[in-house]
């Protein structure tokens, strides 16, 4: 007996049952579509952190000051004051290294007449667009005679500039960040993002100026410490040499033996990223597959239930020659139906959902879903695997039944 | 002479416990092709455990069988199932035709299952036959009784089997429907020389066979009275209806 003849049999016995095998196969369609609509969410998440990273680059290097020890008491990562602008300008030289831009972090309230905003103010060099794949929209960015000068000049991130002057031209106009005036010499591209990752809420003053002007967390006004050393390298190849040779040059000049900074890599924030939403996907699929395991045992106990009500339709088959596995295929192929065309169903209402829910906010970023081609083909063969495993139980049991006693069965 | 049933000595015990009830205690017979013989008993004799071994459903515990020169006392499941659907063809009291399934689709299983081709044409063929040849698409439901059993005998007949076995096919039917059955078996075994085994408590049916087994107690009554003519007659009987066939 050949696939068609089994699939002509199995769609016989299914349309005789139209509502059971509608339901039976509802479960399935549940499980699936649960399924592929988690799958989305967390792809999507996935996707939307990669690419935001990927918009930075994936050839940076962060350098960041160590932590303080004092009594034995171990203080957060970052908080030991000891990388320098003169660290920063002897990493240039090391081999490998594009571009280096130390930066100076902290938060400030800005203020363009009635409209305020809350801002990460970064003190940069000029050579920090390059390094971090920023760009100007508009005016100019921090220039190293600003640098030199102390000036009092700033750049706005997108929203920053959006929030402030509400269309209107910011370049040249004059914005207070703390109380203290500063000139807005240009707008940057926006390079979207969500939550703390929000380039587009940021504003770039002069390093020199967030030194000796700003307040920032732990530091004192007028120390030369940096927050962050941002170096750029060629190529991701060749990372660990460049790691290497900066903690050699640092471990010098900082005359320490063991590093009191630490170096990550935009990679390594990557993989992170990447493990912690692999995790977010499978821990979402694995709650949806309950339903789909739940979807089986449904086939199983429908198909069970037929095959009892069939029992004399078996002996009939086995007495005119049905074979063993004739019988055992007619069954598994009833399963295997209900379940890889629940299945199928359940793709195109995940996919549905996911669309639905796509764009929704949650809180300050927004849901974006990716409905993969794996999670399709997942989907696919989870559910004909549901209908094989859930169908072999019952359909075994209609193949062993012995030919006298199912044709006796009333 | 041709045989295509030859029973040996045939056993059959079945385990109750831990007691062995013997529901064939040492049955010999044969059956010459052409032949048209009846198994009568009464209930609790061993009639149906014997048609069941006859049929393949059910092997011997002990003796041999010998089907169309195959020995066939001790095959695996899937062997019987394979003689059952090329030298079985089964008539049964309750019709036995799948539910919600058009005649035409019932006579053609047996090919889906011996995997033959033209599978439509022979059915309607062998509907036609029988007389259903603008019944082809009616379901069991749409159907009498002695139309059903006609296309379980389309069914039986449709893959050129060795042997007919008929388990009380007119039990379930008037008396009339029923002689018009009896007289499809009559003319399937004069004109085509069709063996056919009929199973019946029914006299009247019985009496229809060239020759009737009586089966008492596990075992056949060994007495004159099995033949409906003399012994020589039944032998004979195969011969006269070959020589009977048109072709």
């Amino acid at each position: 007996m050949n696939v068609v003849e089994s699939m002509r049999i199995a769609l016989r016995s299914l349309s005789a049952n139209k509502l059971r095998s509608g339901l039976t196969m509802l479960g399935i369609i549940i499980g699936v579509m649960a399924v592929v609509a988690m799958l989305s969410i967390g792809q999507g998440a996935q996707a939307a952190i990669t690419s935001q990273i990927d918009s930075i680059g994936t050839n940076l290097l962060f350098i960041r000051p160590g932590a303080t020890q004092q009594g034995g008491v171990r203080s957060a990562e970052g908080s030991a004051a000891t990388l320098t602008m003169e660290d920063a300008q002897a990493l240039a030289s090391v081999q490998n290294v594009v571009a280096v831009a130390p930066e100076v972090d902290s938060f400030a309230q800005v203020a363009y007449l009635g409209n305020n905003a809350n801002a990460r103010v970064i003190g940069v060099t000029p050579d920090y667009p390059d390094t971090l794949n920023a760009s100007v929209a508009d005016g100019d960015f921090v220039s190293s005679s600003n640098v030199t000068a102390n000036s009092a000049v700033v750049d706005l991130g997108a929203q920053v500039a959006q929030t402030l002057f509400n269309g209107n031209e910011p370049v040249g106009q004059s914005i207070r960040i703390n109380g203290q005036t500063f000139r807005v010499i240009g707008v940057m591209q926006s390079k979207g993002g969500t939550g703390a990752n929000n380039t587009d809420n940021q504003i770039y003053v002069p390093i020199t100026t967030a030194m000796s002007r700003l307040s920032r967390g732990g530091q004192f006004r007028g120390s030369n410490t940096v927050s962050v050393i941002n170096v750029k390298i060629t190529d991701p190849s060749a990372q660990d040499q460049v790691v290497q040779d900066i903690s050699q040059i640092l471990d010098q000049r900082h005359h320490v033996a063991q590093d009191d900074f630490t170096v990550q890599s935009q990679q390594d924030i990557l993989n992170t990223a990447n493990q912690v939403t692999g995790t977010l996907t499978i821990f979402l699929g694995g709650i949806a597959a309950i339903s789909l395991i739940v979807g089986g045992i449904g086939i199983m106990n429908i198909m069970l239930v037929s095959v009892t009500e069939r029992t004399r339709e078996i002996g009939i088959r086995k007495a005119i020659g049905a074979r063993k596995r004739d019988i055992l295929a007619q069954f598994l192929t009833e399963a295997t139906f209900l379940s890889l065309s629940g299945g199928l169903i359940g793709i195109a209402f995940g996919a549905l959902v996911a669309q639905l829910i796509s764009g929704v906010q949650l809180g300050t970023s927004t849901l974006n879903t990716v409905v993969a081609p794996s999670s399709v083909i997942l989907a696919v063969v989870f559910s004909a695997g549901v209908g094989l495993f859930f169908g072999s139980y019952p359909a075994n049991r209609a193949a062993s039944l012995h030919p006298i006693e199912a044709l006796r069965y009333e | 002479m041709d045989t295509v049933i030859e029973l040996k000595d045939i056993k059959k015990l079945y385990r109750m416990g831990d007691i062995e009830v013997p529901a064939l205690n040492g049955v010999s017979i044969q059956v010459a092709r052409g032949e048209m013989v009846a198994i009568t008993g009464p209930s609790g004799s061993g009639k149906s455990t014997l048609m069941n071994i006859i049929g393949c459903l059910d092997t011997p515990t002990e003796g041999t069988y010998i089907l169309d020169g195959v020995n066939v006392s001790q095959m695996s499941d899937d062997e019987q199932a394979m003689i059952r659907n090329k030298k079985i063809g089964f008539v049964f009291q309750q019709f036995n035709l799948l539910p919600r399934t058009p005649a035409i689709d019932q006579v053609e299983l047996p090919m889906v299952y011996a995997g033959a081709t033209d599978r439509r044409a022979r059915a309607q063929e062998a509907l036609q036959k029988v007389g259903l040849g603008d019944r082809l698409h009616h379901r069991p439901n749409e159907l009498s009784g002695g139309q059903q059993q006609r296309v379980a005998i389309a069914r039986a007949l449709v893959n050129n089997p060795s042997i007919i076995l008929a388990d009380e096919p007119t039990g379930n039917l008037d008396s009339k429907s029923g002689a018009e059955i009896m007289q499809i078996f009559h003319s399937l075994n004069r004109e085509r020389g069709l063996t056919i085994v009929l199973v019946t408590h029914d006299p009247s049916i019985a009496s229809q066979a060239q020759r009737v087994i009586r089966v008492r107690d596990g075992q056949v009554v060994p007495s004159s009275d099995n033949y409906v003519g003399s012994p020589d007659l039944a032998l004979s009987l195969p011969q006269r209806s070959e020589a009977e066939l048109p072709g």
